[in-house]
């Protein structure tokens, strides 16, 4: 990392915790689980009928009056990607055009914004007509979809769909007009997102960034796709609660949700300058890939994951032994998560197995490009609170697996945390946050 | 502000593309120097009653022949295809070992790394129709999802649902090349590409990567793409006449034509170049991004955020408004954009604004998307080769209220030096980036 240091001072989340990064930890510290059937839709035909869906919610309370109209063109990924950025400004008491437009205490124009984001797809119900309008002897028709389907499709149809309209929207609702970018590294895009975002504050072109990432997995599409290239479990619907079994010798598979984890990060100075609550220090990062001609599979011996941790601890200028607490990825998939124990223990060596380990999607699910931001949220809050609470569903660690997984809570101060991610796809990142009280 | 003195600096060693006009730079370059449109009826579905009929596709295009071992990447996307392609030629023009366990290019794997700006795959037409079709119950306005799961678990292709996510393009560079270095994906709409060029220039300055593959990848030509933009009415519906459809800065032009493609730029330290001892081909010297935060619909109506872009990128180069000598152009020929991006240059440069050629060569090429940018970016870098500015095509009626010297339908030779190349995306994504002459290591 560069001499530039970035402080973390605002959290914001939606996840199906509930609506705030106080409620996500809540949550977490009690060992509760958002893993229930799917409500979204009706899930009979599906192999896998669980999701970690975000509780109701009702937007007009997390917008402005302002965004009304715009809230329209918002599909779920969006809406819940505005209501983290409202919870991380208000933590990181930071006034914007949105909750304060007399007293606003940020320069828009040295704001970027870095967000995650998913593949969005589109709602099928609302896409529906246009397709029933395009039926010629029984079958879909293209020439009929051009004569008659497509003129059932809103205008601004498109506009709902486009990744980067997560950021577009919260950039217009707090007046963000510094570098913006969305980064569609799917499971990855959260960290690399919060990576892009401090290196941009280091290399000065923005004081101040929203970053982390949102998406909602909980769509027939998403959801088939995870069930069709076998990373969903479909051996556990009876029991949605113990369904996601990270690291554990029963584990069957992913358990796919919603959510939005963002962060807001700052300069160091200018942070310090407006005596904002500082919360962690982001000290180093790093970044590679897994190299897998299996696309949908992360390497087995996880070299991939095992460097961008190698890389992290390097630019954070720490040692394993440094460490007090790892959030892995720790999805429930078994080679996937044999591939991320061996990374662990190779990048780690002696401290693999002393350093405790808590995989939150056992109780968070896999929320896609969310889950980076969420972990990172998790791990500040673990130190805040000089706790780790107990790990989920890893009754007998897996075969293979060394990792120090404890179900019992960890008390004690956390000087440093690492999280690490990665994607199918290949894309890896690993994230170093400082105690900024230690 | 200006941290020159540890930034490490940046060239160009290696470009590739493929793309409407040819699948090599030297075809695509002599045809848009020559105005050529690629051009004509949309073959790729039937779109003969969309109120767009035409597009620009790559044709003729086999990625097989650009590659050793073509069953890594025989599910990709049209945009990973493309990508192979435009990679395999960019690594082989900047020496860099491609398909190998052990390279000998004298790149440290954990130091080159992946920037695309890449968008999504189409979804799988037949089956998503068919599912729907199957599902929908229009008595009360509801989908059967058990009927919907019969036919999506029958009939979709694990392989290429997985290959639409927009990371997957990178996942085959990642197989193509044993990249292990910094590695991102991103995709903000029509200025992706750029911002990932922009990015991936910035990761080797602040010294995080030594050697990075940086371009775009896109096609978004497919029934939900064309209808989505139709209704929106951003494409051009000039049927009768798709090869003078795209007409950026012309008071006729009436919306974009939409392209697909890849484009590849290998960024390199200058000191890994000198130690590989691989020819230049630019240097990239600036880079700026900015949000508009306006409308989710429309650019700026004072063009903010794409001053700031410019603005922005200038300061990073350390340079004046008297140092640029071209400007490509994002000019997609749709109304607002010409004329906001027109606004832009003239607010920034000023008095100088109309002594600046600008050209865009989205006349010739189509849109490509997300893939854009980089294209875009490799045709500067050619344009600084052979000082020749590549002409806006199709420009016989300037648009009166617009003003610049839009360099009209033949090419134009100037000495050339500094050249600036703007992007801009739907949901007010500004980036712009410059590239330099390389005048040696104590320039």
């Amino acid at each position: 990392m560069s001499d530039t240091p970035v402080l973390i001072t605002g959290l914001g989340a939606a996840s199906p915790l509930g609506l705030s990064a106080d409620s996500l930890w809540q949550g977490l510290s009690q060992g509760e689980c958002g893993i229930q059937t799917i409500k979204a839709f009706d899930p009979v035909g599906f192999p896998c009928k669980l999701a970690g869906e975000v509780p109701d919610y009702k937007l007009r309370k997390f917008i402005p009056k302002t965004a009304r109209k715009s809230a329209k063109l918002m599909s779920r990924d969006i809406e819940l990607a505005v209501i983290a950025a409202q919870d991380a400004f208000a933590m990181a008491e930071l006034k914007t055009k949105a909750s304060a437009p007399d007293e606003i205490n940020i320069d828009p124009a040295r704001f970027a914004i870095n967000l995650g984001a998913g593949l969005i797809s589109c709602d099928l119900v609302e896409l529906a007509p246009a397709v029933a309008a395009s039926i010629k002897d029984g079958t879909f028709n293209l020439k009929q979809w051009g004569l008659k389907g497509i003129e059932q499709v809103t205008p601004l149809w498109l506009l709902k769909y486009l990744p980067n309209m997560l950021a577009c929207h919260i950039s217009i609702i707090h007046d963000l007009q510094g570098p913006s970018n969305t980064i569609t590294c799917a499971e990855a895009s959260g960290h690399l997102s919060i990576i892009e975002a401090s290196q941009v504050i280091q290399r000065g072109q923005a004081d101040m960034a929203l970053a982390g990432g949102a998406e909602a997995k909980v769509n027939p599409i998403v959801m088939a796709r995870q069930c069709l290239v076998k990373r969903a479990t479909s051996a556990q619907n009876a029991a949605p609660q113990t369904a996601c079994r990270p690291f554990d010798a029963q584990a069957t598979g992913a358990v796919f949700g919603e959510g939005a984890g963002l962060v807001v990060l700052e300069h160091k100075d200018i942070a310090l300058a407006r005596q904002a609550p500082v919360l962690a220090e982001l000290t180093g990062y790093g970044q590679s890939n897994s190299i897998s001609s299996v696309y949908e599979r992360v390497e087995a011996d996880g070299r991939g994951i095992q460097i961008a941790i190698e890389k992290a601890l390097t630019s954070a200028n720490i040692s394993p032994a440094d460490l007090d607490l790892v959030i892995p990825h720790g999805t429930g998939i078994p080679t996937d998560d044999l591939a991320e124990s061996h990374a662990l223990a190779r990048a780690l060596g002696d401290c693999a197995t002393r350093v405790p380990v808590w995989p939150t999607k056992s109780m968070l699910s896999n929320t896609g490009a969310a889950s980076g931001g969420l972990d990172l949220i998790a791990a500040i809050c673990a130190m805040k609170n000089g706790l780790i609470p107990g790990a989920q569903n890893c009754d007998q660690r897996a075969e293979g697996c060394q990792l120090n997984i404890s179900q019992a809570p960890v008390p004690g101060p956390i000087r440093y945390a690492l999280c690490c991610s990665y994607t199918y796809g290949g894309q890896t990142a690993a994230l170093v946050l400082k105690n900024p009280q230690l | 502000m200006k941290q020159t003195d540890s930034r490490k600096r940046v060239v160009i060693t290696g470009m590739g593309i493929v793309c409407p006009l040819g699948h090599d730079l030297e075809t695509v370059w002599q045809a848009l120097l020559a105005g050529k449109s690629g051009a004509g009826p949309t073959t790729i579905f039937d779109a003969s009653t969309m109120p767009t009929t035409f597009d620009a596709e790559v044709k003729d295009y086999d990625y097989r022949e650009h590659v050793n071992l073509p069953e890594l990447h025989q599910h990709g996307n049209r945009g990973s295809s493309f990508i192979v392609g435009a990679a395999a030629q960019a690594c082989q023009q900047a020496r860099v070992d491609t398909e190998t366990d052990t390279p000998t290019d004298g790149i440290e794997r954990t130091r080159m790394g992946i920037y695309l700006g890449a968008g999504e795959g189409s979804v799988d037409n037949d089956v998503f129709f068919a599912a729907l079709t199957k599902a929908w119950q229009p008595d009360d306005a509801q989908m059967d999802w058990g009927k919907w799961a019969e036919v999506a678990f029958e009939r979709m292709s694990p392989m290429h649902e997985l290959e639409q996510e927009p990371n997957m393009p990178a996942a085959h560079l990642a197989l193509l090349t044993g990249a292990r270095g910094p590695t991102r994906s991103c995709l903000t709409a029509c200025a992706a590409s750029t911002q990932a060029v922009g990015e991936a220039y910035s990761i080797i300055q602040a010294g995080d990567a030594d050697v990075m593959i940086a371009g775009g990848a896109h096609s978004m030509i497919h029934p939900l793409g064309i209808m989505g933009f139709n209704r929106l009415t951003a494409l051009s519906t000039r049927n009768d006449s798709p090869q003078t459809a795209s007409r950026p800065f012309s008071e006729s032009r009436d919306g974009f034509v939409i392209g697909e493609g890849g484009a590849v730029l290998i960024l390199e330290s200058l000191t890994c170049a000198q130690k590989r001892n691989v020819p230049i081909l630019a240097e990239l010297i600036g880079y700026g991004s900015t949000a508009d935060a306006f409308r989710v619909t429309d650019m700026h109506d004072e063009a903010r955020g794409a001053m700031g872009a410019i603005r922005a990128a200038l300061d990073d180069a350390q340079l004046s408004v008297q140092d640029i000598d071209y400007i490509n152009a994002h000019g997609t020929s749709t109304t607002e954009n010409d004329s906001i991006e027109t606004m832009a240059i003239k607010g920034v440069f000023g008095e100088r604004a109309p002594h600046i050629p600008v050209s865009s060569i989205k006349s010739s090429m189509g849109h490509l998307i997300g893939a854009a940018g980089a294209a875009e970016l490799i045709s500067c870098v050619l344009a600084l080769r052979d000082n020749t500015i590549p002409p806006t095509a199709n420009l016989h009626d300037p648009d009166p209220q617009l003003g610049l010297d839009y360099v009209p339908n033949t090419p134009r030779q100037t000495p050339l030096n500094t050249v600036m190349n703007e992007s801009f995306g739907f949901g007010g994504q500004n980036n712009v980036v410059i590239i330099q002459r390389y005048a040696g290591p104590d320039a």
